[in-house]
Order: C-alpha cells, then sequence, then structure tokens
C-alpha cells in the first residue's frame, strides 16, 4: 500500500513539474493546448524555424515571436463547459 | 556479426551560417577594447572593429554543437574583462571566459538544470545578466526561472550559486531583463501573461481581460532567495524592455515598448510617474497612417558623464533616437526623435570608437560610422508629454518623413547568404570549377548572388602595355633598398626596363641587354644586378638613378656566355647564389665572391634528361648561402642536390629523389607558416605539366622530401611566383588561372585557393613603398595586386532582386537565371505608381514651404530606394515578379514582369516542349489571394506559360490556364510540363490557348506537394510533410497513368528533394535534418516491369499510403533549415556530392565515403572526439546531431576538423584510442581529414 502511495506522491510530483504529462483524466482540451502550446514554444525556440516563418509571412521574426506568444495563451479556443 | 550500413556521409559545413540570433558588445579579451560576441547557428565568434584596419576582423570562432539561443554577458565587480554566459538546448548553463593567448573560451561553469532540447518549461529561451554581474536569470517561455548568484571567491575564480525558483505556473514570460539598481540588490524585470484564469472559462471572457504584467523579481543577496517583488499591468502588446541605467543620480527602471508604445517604468511608480512616447509612423503617399508600429530591436548607450540615449528600430528598420529628460534621477520627460533607417537588425550594437554593427534579420551584416548623434538634423522631436499614458487613449499620432542616411554612414559590410531561398551550383561562365548561385534575402533586400571558391584580391594599379608580355620581375637596387625600383618586362622579343618613381616610366642606360629575352632577373650580392638570358647572364654593378630620373648609371658590366651550341633553359638565384641548367642537361653553379661578382664552381652536375626547372630557396638568415637545389628533369623526378660542402668536403651531391607523375613545369622552394612546432617549416612546391601541384616539406637539414600534398590545378603547365600576401610569404602558382598557395591565418593550416576575377601569363612579387603585392601581365596589360583577407576563401557578386526570391531556374544554354519573387503583405508597384501620382500636390507643396529653405532635400523623398526603406506595406495583398538575371555578362536584371492582381508566383519550370518542336517556355505557376494563416487559402489558382526569347532574356505571356489548386511545383518532364495541382500530380502539354493535361494522379500525396523531381520515367514527389513518395509514369498506355508506388514511413516536412541515383533520393525537412532514402531494389524493379503498371494500381494500399515503403539509409540534423539540394561536383575533376545551402546561410556538402578503411578510421575519430573534445554547449553531441530521429549513417565532418586544433600530445592520445591495428598516426589522419575537404569541398 505504501508503495501504491509513493508512486502516486512521485507521479503528481512529475506531473507538476512537466507540465503537459497525461493521466487518465486528461480531456481532449488539455491535451490539445498543452500539444499547440508546446509546439508554439518551439518554433519561438528553434531560431531557423522562426526566421522560416517569418519570410513565410513576410514580417519581421520578433512580429511573429510575438504572435506565437500571444497564440499560446488560447491556442485550442475556449474551454469546455464544466459537465457535473 | 556486425553489419554494415551500405553509404556513409560526410558531412562537412562548407561556409557556416550567417544569420546572427544575438550579438553584443563587450570587453572579452581584456584588453581595453571592445569586441563583438556574435551567435550564428551553433557558432560563436568574437569579431573585432578596428579604425585601423577598416572593418571586421574575426579573432575567434567556435562551433558549440548546439542550439545557441541566448547570450548574455557578466562582469563582477573590480574584473578587467566580460564572461559569456550562453543558453543553448543543452539544458545547462554555461559560461565561458575568452583567453586570446591561447585564443580559446575556458568553461567556468557548467550548471545543469533541466531536460535537453528546446521546451516549453525548460528555461534558455531568455537569459539576463545582472549588470553588475551579480546574478544570471534563465527562463522558459513557460512557467520556470531560475536564478544563479555569482560570487568571487579568492582572486580569481567565480562561483556560482545553486539554483533558485521562481517559479509561476500557466505563465508566459515574453521577455526578461536585468535592471541596472546599482549595487542594491539585483532585481530582473520580466514581461509576464498568466493565462489560468482563461483557462477555466469557457465562455471567453476572461480571455479578453487577461493583463499582460511586468514583473519586477529581487534578488535579495543577504537572505539568499528570489521575491516577487512587485507587479503592474501595461500594454497587452508589450514585446520588450531595455534598462535605464540606475545607480545615484540615475532614474533606473524600464523602457517596455508595445505596439505604438514606449513607456518608461520603474518600481513602486504612480500612473503620474509613468512617461509613454507613440511610435512615429512614416508620411507618404504609399502610407497607411493607421498602421502602427512595434519596437523589434534596440540598444542603450551612456556617455561618459552619465548621459545615455537609446537607438530603437521598428520594424521598417527605422532608428529612432529615445533621449530622457532627468533631473536628480527622476525623469520629467523622455523625446523621440526618427535618427536615420537602416535594415531591420537582430542586434544592433554601439561600440565606443563610434561605430554601430547592424546584425541584420536578412542580407549582410553591416557596419556603419556614427557621425552624429542626431541632434542637428531637422526631423521632428516627440516628447511624452505630448502622448496619454494609456495607450488605448486616443491622441494625434506623430509622423516623420524618412529619408536617406544623415546620422550613420556605411563603412563595412560582411557578405553574408542569409536567408537562402534556392540555390544551384552550375558552371555557366565556362571557368574551371563551378558557381554557386543563390537566391537570398527578404523583401527589397534580396540579391542573387554568386559564389565562388575564391579569394578577394585589390587590384591597385592597371595600365597598358605597348607589346604583349610574357614574363615579369622586380628588383631591388641593392640589398638596402625597401623597395623594388625597377619592373623588368619581357615582351615577344626584347626586354623593357622600367622605373619606379613617382610614375613608371621605361628607364634608359640600366646595362640590361635589351634585345634579348630575359629569363631571369635578381638583384645579387651588395648592389649589383644579374639579368639571365638563353645565352648567357649578365652582371651589372653599380646601378643608381643619380637624379632620380630615368637615365641610370652603372660602374661595370660583366658578361658570362654559355658554351657554343647551348643554352640556358632554366635558373635559380637568389642573393649569393645562381644555378643554370643548360640544353645539354648541364647544371652550372655559381656563388657571390667577396666583390659580389660570380664565381662559377668547380664542380657542375650532368645529366642525361633535359631539365625543365630548377629551384633555390633564399639565403637564410645568417648564411652565406641556401643549402638545397632542387632539379626537375623530364624523366619524372625532382632531384635534390646539396650546396653545402658534406663531410667529404662536395656539394652538389644527389640527397634526394622525388617520382612523379608528370614532367616538372615549375619549382619553388620557401619557407611558410604552418603548424610545426617552429611556426614555420621550408616547402617544396612542385608544378608538373599536367597541372598538378604538389606540396611537400623539404626538411631543412637533410633535404627529404615529406608529407608530400597533391592537387589538380587546371589544364596546363603550372609555374609558380614566390609573394607575399598579407603579410605571410605565398606561393602563386598559375595554370589556366591562378591559384595561391598560402597558410590560412585563422586555422594555421595551409591551403590552395583561386583568385577571383584574374587571368595572367606572369607574375611576380612586389614590394612597393605604401604596399607589398604582385605584378602580373596578361596579354598587354600590366597590373599590380594585393591580398586583402586571407581568411575568407570565398567571394560574392551580387545582383539586387525587387521582391523575397522564391525560386531559381537556371538556362544554362543562354546563361541567364529566371527568379520568381513574391512578398506577401506588400504593395504592389501599379497600386503604388497611382498612389503617387494621385498623391495631392497641395501636401507637396505645403511641405515645400514648411521647409522652404531646403528644398532640394525633399525632391527626392517620393522616390526613396526600396533596397534601404522597403516596400510599402498593404495587409493581405502580394506584390510579385519574375526576373531574369544575366549574372555572367551584364551581372543585372535583364528583364522584369510585374503580376498584377494580387498574384504570386508560387512555381516556375523551363519546359523545352516536345510538341512545338522543343520551343523553351517558362512555366510559372501562379496563385492570388494567398493566405497562410489560419489556414491555407487562396482565391485562384493558375498556370502561366512564357514564351522565352532566343537569347533567353526575353519573356512573352503566351496563355494563362486555370487549375483547382495551387501549383506549387512544376518540372519539365519528358518534353511536357508536370506540375502538382494541390495534392494531385499532373502532367500537361502545351496546346494552343490552354495547356491540355495528359495524365493525373489524384490524391497523390496526402497534403499538398511542393516539389517534384525526376528521372526517366520515374518522379519523386515532395510533400508538404508527409516526405516524399515515387510515383511511375506509364506513357505507353492511353489514357497515360501516373501510379504512386511507394512512400515513406516518417513524416518529413519536406523543403526539398534530389534524386541522388534511380533508386535514391536526398531531402531536406522544415526542421533541419538531412535525409537519404532508397526505394528497395525489388519493389523498383517491379515498378517498372510492365507496360501499364496495372499490378501497381491493384495493390493495396498500406496504412494510407501507397502499398511499399522507402528505406531510410541516412539522417543528420544540420540545425539550419536545407532549402536547395543537389548532386553536384564542387571542384575542377573533383568528385560529386551531395552540396546543400540552408535558409540561415550555411552552405554545406555530404561527402560519400569510398573507402571502408577510411570510413573505419573516421567513426571511431569521432566517437573518441566526441568524448575527449566535448562541446563546450554542454550539449552531447551525437544527442545534438540526432535531435529529432536517431543520427544514421553520418560522420560529423566539422566535430571531426576539430581534430586539426588539438595540440599534438592531444592529437597522440585521440589516434591511440582510435583503431591501433589500421596503421593510422596522428600526421596520416590529418591529412586524410585534410583530404575529404580539398579533394570535395573547399
Amino acid at each position: 500500500m505504501a508503495d501504491k502511495l509513493r508512486n502516486q506522491q512521485q507521479l503528481e510530483s512529475l506531473a507538476a513539474r512537466y507540465i503537459g504529462t497525461g493521466t487518465s483524466d486528461t480531456t481532449k482540451f488539455e491535451f490539445t493546448s498543452n500539444m499547440a502550446r508546446d509546439s508554439l514554444a518551439s518554433y519561438v525556440g528553434h531560431p531557423p524555424m522562426l526566421q522560416y516563418m517569418s519570410i513565410g509571412l513576410g514580417q519581421s521574426k520578433e512580429r511573429t515571436r510575438i504572435q506565437m506568444l500571444e497564440r499560446m495563451v488560447r491556442p485550442v479556443g475556449n474551454p469546455p463547459e464544466q459537465q457535473d | 556479426m556486425t553489419s554494415f550500413s551500405t553509404m556513409s556521409m560526410y558531412a562537412l559545413t562548407v561556409q557556416s551560417p550567417s544569420a546572427t540570433q544575438e550579438a553584443l558588445v563587450g570587453d572579452f579579451c581584456g584588453n581595453g577594447k571592445q569586441q563583438i560576441l556574435s551567435a550564428n547557428g551553433s557558432r560563436l565568434a568574437l569579431l573585432e572593429v578596428s579604425r585601423r584596419q577598416k572593418g571586421f576582423h574575426e579573432i575567434f570562432s567556435q562551433d558549440v554543437f548546439g542550439i545557441i539561443r541566448n547570450i548574455a554577458k557578466f562582469r563582477l565587480a573590480g574584473g578587467t574583462k566580460d564572461m559569456i554566459a550562453i543558453s543553448t538546448d543543452s539544458g545547462r548553463l554555461v559560461t565561458f571566459e575568452y583567453h586570446p593567448a591561447e585564443n580559446k573560451l575556458a568553461t567556468l561553469h557548467f550548471e545543469t538544470f533541466g531536460k535537453s532540447g528546446v521546451r516549453r518549461v525548460v528555461p534558455g529561451e531568455y537569459l539576463a545578466a545582472d549588470p553588475k554581474g551579480r546574478a544570471i536569470m534563465l527562463a522558459s517561455i513557460e512557467k520556470n526561472k531560475l536564478v544563479y548568484v555569482l560570487t568571487r571567491t579568492g582572486q580569481m575564480d567565480i562561483a556560482i550559486s545553486s539554483p533558485l525558483e521562481a517559479h509561476k505556473p500557466q505563465t508566459l514570460v515574453h521577455y526578461l531583463l536585468g535592471l541596472d539598481v546599482g549595487y542594491d540588490n539585483p532585481i530582473f524585470g520580466a514581461l509576464e501573461l498568466d493565462y489560468s484564469s482563461s483557462e477555466t472559462d469557457p465562455t471567453g471572457e476572461a480571455y479578453e481581460v487577461l493583463e499582460k504584467e511586468l514583473v519586477y523579481y529581487e534578488l535579495d543577496l543577504g537572505l539568499n532567495h528570489i521575491v516577487r517583488k512587485w507587479s503592474e499591468p501595461v500594454d497587452r502588446t508589450s514585446n520588450i524592455l531595455f534598462r535605464v541605467p540606475g545607480g545615484p543620480n540615475a532614474p533606473s527602471g524600464v523602457l517596455c515598448c508595445g505596439e505604438d508604445n514606449i513607456s518608461y517604468r520603474r518600481m513602486y511608480n504612480k500612473s503620474s510617474d509613468i512617461h509613454r512616447l507613440a511610435i512615429p509612423r512614416r508620411e507618404g503617399p504609399t502610407e497607411d497612417p493607421n498602421r502602427t508600429r512595434i519596437i523589434v530591436s534596440g540598444t542603450l548607450y551612456t556617455l561618459k558623464g552619465g548621459d545615455f540615449f537609446y537607438l530603437l528600430q521598428t520594424e521598417d528598420g527605422d532608428v529612432f533616437k529615445v533621449t530622457f529628460d532627468t533631473a536628480g534621477g527622476v525623469v520629467n520627460s523622455i523625446k523621440i526623435k526618427y535618427f536615420d533607417t537602416i535594415p531591420v537588425a537582430t542586434s544592433i550594437c554601439i561600440l565606443r570608437a563610434g561605430f554601430v554593427f547592424c546584425a541584420c534579420e536578412s542580407g549582410d551584416r553591416i557596419l556603419y560610422e556614427l557621425e552624429a548623434l542626431g541632434d542637428e538634423t531637422d526631423d521632428p522631436e516627440y516628447s511624452s508629454s505630448q502622448f496619454p499614458t494609456d495607450p488605448l487613449a486616443s491622441f494625434a499620432p506623430p509622423f516623420f518623413r524618412p529619408r536617406p542616411l544623415k546620422n550613420l554612414t556605411a563603412v563595412e559590410t560582411i557578405a553574408s547568404l542569409h536567408p537562402i531561398m534556392d540555390m544551384e551550383v552550375s558552371d555557366m561562365t565556362g571557368e574551371d570549377a563551378p558557381q554557386i548561385y543563390t537566391v537570398s534575402g527578404t523583401g527589397a533586400r534580396s540579391t542573387f548572388r554568386t559564389t565562388r571558391n575564391a579569394l578577394q584580391v585589390l587590384d591597385l594599379i592597371e595600365s597598358p602595355l605597348p607589346q604583349q608580355a610574357t614574363g615579369v620581375w622586380t628588383t631591388k637596387l641593392s640589398t638596402e633598398d625597401d623597395t623594388d625600383t625597377l619592373i623588368i618586362l619581357c615582351l615577344l622579343s626584347r626586354t623593357l626596363v622600367l622605373k619606379i618613381g613617382e610614375d613608371v616610366e621605361e628607364a634608359s642606360n640600366t646595362g640590361f641587354l635589351d634585345d634579348v629575352i630575359t629569363l631571369g632577373v635578381q638583384q645579387f650580392g651588395e648592389d649589383c644586378i644579374i639579368q639571365i638570358h638563353p645565352r648567357g647572364i649578365r652582371h651589372i654593378r653599380g646601378l643608381r638613378f643619380p637624379d632620380d630620373d630615368s637615365a641610370g648609371e652603372h660602374t661595370d658590366l660583366t658578361d658570362w656566355s654559355v658554351p657554343p651550341h647551348r643554352t640556358i633553359v632554366a635558373y635559380a638565384a637568389n642573393n649569393r647564389q645562381v644555378a643554370i641548367a643548360l640544353s645539354s642537361g648541364e647544371i652550372y653553379y655559381f656563388e657571390c665572391d667577396q666583390d659580389s661578382s660570380l664565381a662559377k664552381a668547380d664542380d657542375e652536375i650532368s645529366l642525361e634528361h633535359t631539365i625543365t626547372c630548377l629551384a633555390m630557396p633564399d639565403v637564410p638568415e645568417g648564411s652565406v648561402r641556401s643549402y638545397f637545389l632542387a632539379v626537375g628533369c623530364s624523366d619524372q623526378t625532382i632531384r635534390i642536390y646539396n650546396l653545402s660542402p658534406d663531410q667529404d668536403n662536395t656539394i652538389l651531391v644527389n640527397i634526394s629523389l622525388q617520382v612523379v607523375s608528370a614532367a616538372p613545369s615549375a619549382l619553388s622552394i620557401c619557407y611558410m607558416r604552418d603548424r610545426s612546432p617552429q611556426g614555420y617549416s621550408q616547402y617544396l612546391h612542385i608544378g608538373l605539366r599536367s597541372g598538378i601541384y604538389i606540396r611537400s616539406t623539404l626538411d631543412e637539414h637533410t633535404g627529404e622530401i615529406g608529407d608530400t600534398r597533391r592537387r589538380f590545378l587546371g589544364p596546363a603547365p603550372v609555374r609558380f611566383a614566390r609573394v607575399t600576401a598579407a603579410g605571410e610569404s605565398a606561393i602563386l602558382a598559375m595554370t589556366s588561372r591562378p591559384w595561391l598557395s598560402y597558410t590560412n591565418p585563422r586555422t594555421g593550416s595551409m591551403a590552395t585557393t583561386p583568385l577571383a576575377n584574374q587571368t595572367f601569363d606572369a607574375a611576380w612579387n612586389f614590394e612597393g613603398s605604401s604596399f607589398k603585392g604582385v605584378i602580373c601581365v596578361s596579354a598587354s596589360e600590366l597590373r599590380i595586386f594585393a591580398f586583402v583577407d586571407l581568411a575568407n576563401n570565398t567571394t560574392q557578386e551580387s545582383i539586387p532582386l525587387k521582391y523575397t526570391p522564391r525560386k531559381m531556374i537556371g538556362y544554362p544554354e543562354q546563361q541567364v537565371y529566371y527568379v520568381i519573387e513574391n512578398d506577401g503583405n506588400t504593395m504592389d508597384a501599379v497600386t503604388q505608381a497611382k498612389l503617387k501620382a494621385d498623391e495631392p500636390n497641395g501636401f507637396k507643396k505645403e511641405h515645400e514651404s514648411e521647409n522652404g529653405d531646403a528644398p532640394d532635400a525633399d525632391t527626392n523623398e517620393d522616390d526613396l530606394p526600396a533596397a534601404d526603406f522597403g516596400h510599402p506595406r498593404q495587409p493581405g495583398h502580394w506584390a510579385s515578379c519574375i526576373q531574369v538575371v544575366d549574372p555572367v555578362t551584364e551581372k543585372a536584371v535583364v528583364t522584369t514582369i510585374e503580376l498584377e492582381n494580387n498574384q504570386s508566383a508560387v512555381s516556375a519550370a523551363l519546359v523545352p516542349f516536345e510538341s512545338q518542336n522543343n520551343e523553351v517556355f517558362l512555366a510559372v505557376g501562379v496563385v492570388s489571394g494567398l493566405t497562410f494563416s489560419p489556414a491555407f487559402k487562396f482565391a485562384g489558382a493558375s498556370i502561366q506559360l512564357y514564351k522565352v526569347s532566343d537569347d533567353g532574356r526575353d519573356l512573352k505571356l503566351v496563355h494563362e490556364t486555370e487549375v483547382d489548386d495551387a501549383p506549387l511545383a512544376a518540372i519539365p518532364f519528358k518534353g511536357k510540363l508536370a506540375v502538382s495541382v494541390g495534392a494531385d500530380l499532373c502532367i500537361f502539354d502545351c496546346g494552343m490557348k490552354n495547356l491540355l493535361r495528359k495524365a493525373q494522379a489524384r490524391k497523390c500525396t496526402t497534403n499538398r506537394i511542393v516539389g517534384i523531381t525526376s528521372q526517366g520515367s520515374r518522379l519523386v514527389v515532395s510533400d508538404q510533410n508527409q516526405s516524399v513518395t515515387y510515383v511511375v509514369h506509364k506513357d505507353l498506355i492511353h489514357p497515360n497513368r501516373l501510379i504512386p508506388f511507394a512512400d515513406d514511413s516518417v513524416s518529413r516536412w519536406t523543403t526539398c528533394a534530389e534524386m541522388l541515383d534511380y533508386d535514391t533520393t536526398v531531402g531536406g525537412d522544415k526542421f533541419g535534418n538531412m535525409w537519404i532514402v532508397r526505394c528497395p531494389p525489388k519493389i523498383s524493379e517491379l515498378a517498372d516491369e510492365t507496360i501499364d503498371g496495372q499490378h501497381l494500381t491493384q495493390e493495396k494500399g498500406f496504412l494510407g499510403g501507397t502499398a511499399n515503403r522507402l528505406d531510410l539509409l541516412m539522417h543528420y540534423f544540420t540545425n539550419d533549415i536545407p532549402v536547395a539540394v543537389q548532386k553536384t561536383s564542387l571542384l575542377n575533376g573533383g568528385e560529386r556530392v551531395i552540396f546543400w545551402a540552408g535558409l540561415q546561410g550555411t552552405l554545406g556538402a555530404m561527402i560519400p565515403f569510398q573507402s571502408r578503411r577510411d570510413f573505419k578510421m573516421f567513426q571511431s575519430l569521432e566517437l573518441v572526439l566526441r568524448n575527449d573534445d566535448k562541446p563546450i554547449s554542454g550539449r552531447d553531441h551525437l544527442a545534438f546531431r540526432s535531435y529529432y530521429t536517431p543520427c544514421k549513417g553520418a560522420i560529423d565532418g566539422d566535430l571531426v576538423e576539430r581534430f586539426l586544433l588539438l595540440s599534438r600530445d592531444e592529437r597522440d592520445s585521440v589516434v591511440a584510442q582510435i583503431v591501433p591495428q589500421a596503421g593510422w598516426t596522428s600526421d596520416s589522419v590529418e591529412d586524410a581529414i585534410w583530404n575529404m575537404r580539398a579533394m570535395y569541398a573547399f
């Protein structure tokens, strides 16, 4: 029993540390927003990719960076209504 | 049992990326001067800018084998130099100190904090250092922030604490800055956005009211913890912060910039303390007065005495000067004034020496000189008192008129290829080696560039000659002279002597024989000159020019004649020795006696073979003679004879012999700088009739020949001239074109590079009073040039283009390129012209009357060059054109065809239509009203067909065919045109009014086809994100069939692909990988077996794709997005390699290994180096090259070449660890590494 508890605690601490760690209760909204945020963070973090997209969009790298970060705020729209 | 992969590549960077992530100024050498530290791709480089050298000089550069995300500098109190901190994808904070003496970076700290890779919550995206060097903060985009405290322990060491955490979940960081607070507790400012409320609100109301906050984190040094001290909401669009100087009598705080907003803020400020400026907008007929700008980069500059100003750049490239009006540390107002317009930069650095370095987002990096601080110009100045603090409140927007540079002057540029949009290697000009053609840049700063492997030379003097010359020499009059006085030219049948004075004029009464062909001239003994001609040697004593005019006088003339019926065929001479070879195979040897006259030695050499060339080194300092004579014979040998008496007191004894592959045509011996312990070694250079150049070391004591390197230079006999290049001795080798064999000043290794734009018949060293260079004759022209920079072995020529180039199509027969260009959100030329014509004249007049005294300053304003000021913007609108570029003869754009109606060209192909008698047409895929965001959408798509004129320089529209989807790829295929239409692959033939579809594969790939290549009946089609699909064309049945039969199992976001052979394809993807896939042979055979391909159509698809899968042969992470790849040879007569170009300006080569033995050595060498020479970024090398997918079948040449930089001991220890039984030594490994570069690339 103690093992199970410890496992549970370890899992929780990991989930807290690495956001996006899924559980059986992860909703579609959580999953997709995490995925979108991870992708957007990757676009911003890899300089060649940010430049590639900036050229495609015809704007400065800083403008693209801001747009990507802004999209991270609400990447997949509003959360669904809570159903009790 | 071990299994071997069938293919392995040696991945080599030919030119490292030029796109700068970040650049900053600091004193990293600790010598009181400033250097620029710049991070390009995975390279860190230190640049020195000096007024004396007139420009840049790279003093250090190293590949860190990691994705550099941010760099910072810090200096602890009392320190004399700046230290470097970098954040990469290694999950570690690494700090360095640069040691100028050893020219290397020493790691100070190496702190692991998280997972490797570029991730959302792993810190590293933001890096900020406290200006006093007491702490470093690292932040991730979301949640995590770490603070490291730096303290000095002892005299030299800097200790780093374990990290303090300041995490805040569900919070995005937009910018991070270390505030200047003097010696108070360090404070970091962060632009944060907490989205947690929006995450739980299904109505979306919370999202609308989310606020961005400026958060101040204080590091309490006493308690050793970090607190979120204060925060205040700021404008939602805020994106960047700048530090405001702090300390006694300085305001401290930040400049917080957002859209149309520059605000001064500080901790605990009241709203009345905030000062806000709006960003001035451009005025002009083509400008939208409501468009707001953001600040993209900028810099703070502190003047002596505590005054400071900012240069802030908008996304248009306009630079504004922001100044503060302060009294006793309290800010009364801030002011903004237009400064100048320079290209959009990622970093702007101001140096104390009065230079401004601009690391441009696209194109050349530029160094400007600061002429003025912008106080004198009459541009309007706006003050914060004019604007409300709240950016949403209404205000009168400020305007300015852009104008040419007034405060800055461009001094120098570093040629930079980034961003490369397309590349082709081709020998358009018919030179020996192919050139690299690239289209690069964005917007109006786009260029078409020709890159060659050649040394840049500086032409100094050019003058015509009365007659064609075949030889040229220069000489001093006596050993005391510093500069050359005479130029001796050998014309077709006579000799011309010129004197260098105020002008160069013909000298008279010099004593030279002028009615013979001269073989050589040498300053001899104290004050004598000898002239060697076929019939003998003339010895001129005491030649001088008493009146400084062209009339000379000499004290004595002596002639030595050859024995009858013989002539001199070769000679070698230095100041004290002469050796001549006669047509009969004898070599006579002379020495200088006490009174500088020629004394013939009793000994002579007699050979059975014809002697083709002789060489003798200069007299070593402190000796009376040089020790060796090299003799080249027609029996394909090089013999070395001694000139200093040996044990038996004899000279002219054959001491070593080298057999070569063809008759030698020239020899030269000289000392050159190298990486040997002494720093210099004696080298024997051998040129062969076959055009091969051989460089060997010649042992100074024993005369043994060793360490031989060969290289084919060109299809003509090689001749040599010893010259001085950039202060070092070098050898000019002349064959079909001239080459320089020299020591690379950066690596200290020997290099051989052709010269740019030069062909000449003869050359000689030239030492003038103001410069040292090379004098050469080509036909009837005399030229003097000097070498500028030996570190850079490529030269570039560039031709400006109009818009961002997307693709280039070569037409080698007519030596032109067709470039399609388009720019989104840009006003096209027609609208621009219309708006400019419509401009109410009243406005213009009004403006003139305002500044009535300076009307000429305004007259050209409407025609500001787009290259400097950019094209006017128009959201949702495309400007596009097709340009014909002639890079060979005119070196310019010859034709421009503008596209109208919001159309943009997206693909092009040059097709000789079989149905039109192989007449050449240019097919251009055109899309109108294209948008990428939120999804790929367009209003209409078509293919335009242009008839290409016979000279290739004109295009005439024949017809336009509408298609259903975007034609993003097109190639000529079997006398027809293969085009992608969305995800369909179609083959068109040319009709009278339309293109006629002959075959079609519906849904050929999953998403959208972005590229096609073909060989025979096979097409390889690349999808936007589903790698490549192999398609077979069955043309013997009706209707024609296009059948996809094999595709890939991994989704690769293909950017470029090229077929290496019928079954193999190399490609690159958007994540920066290069890969090679191959179709299994059985499937390949089956695909071509039947005429109708019936069995292929019957095959069942597998997992939503085709029935068969491709095998992966190679995979390699390059850290740059490959945009073009080609199988080509880079050198004359060289083997073919895979050559690729990356978006950030990388040019790279992938060289296939041809020998199993070499491959095994390189493989184990790479393995050892991964451990023994770990990347300084702290990234694991194997993990870096396997960034997305495990690295396969590729050896990192850049890591392997690090071996060459190791010390002798380190090298030996590395070699001891690699396959000992294979007999590799440190030298042979070094040779093998050099050969990989020299034989395939440059």
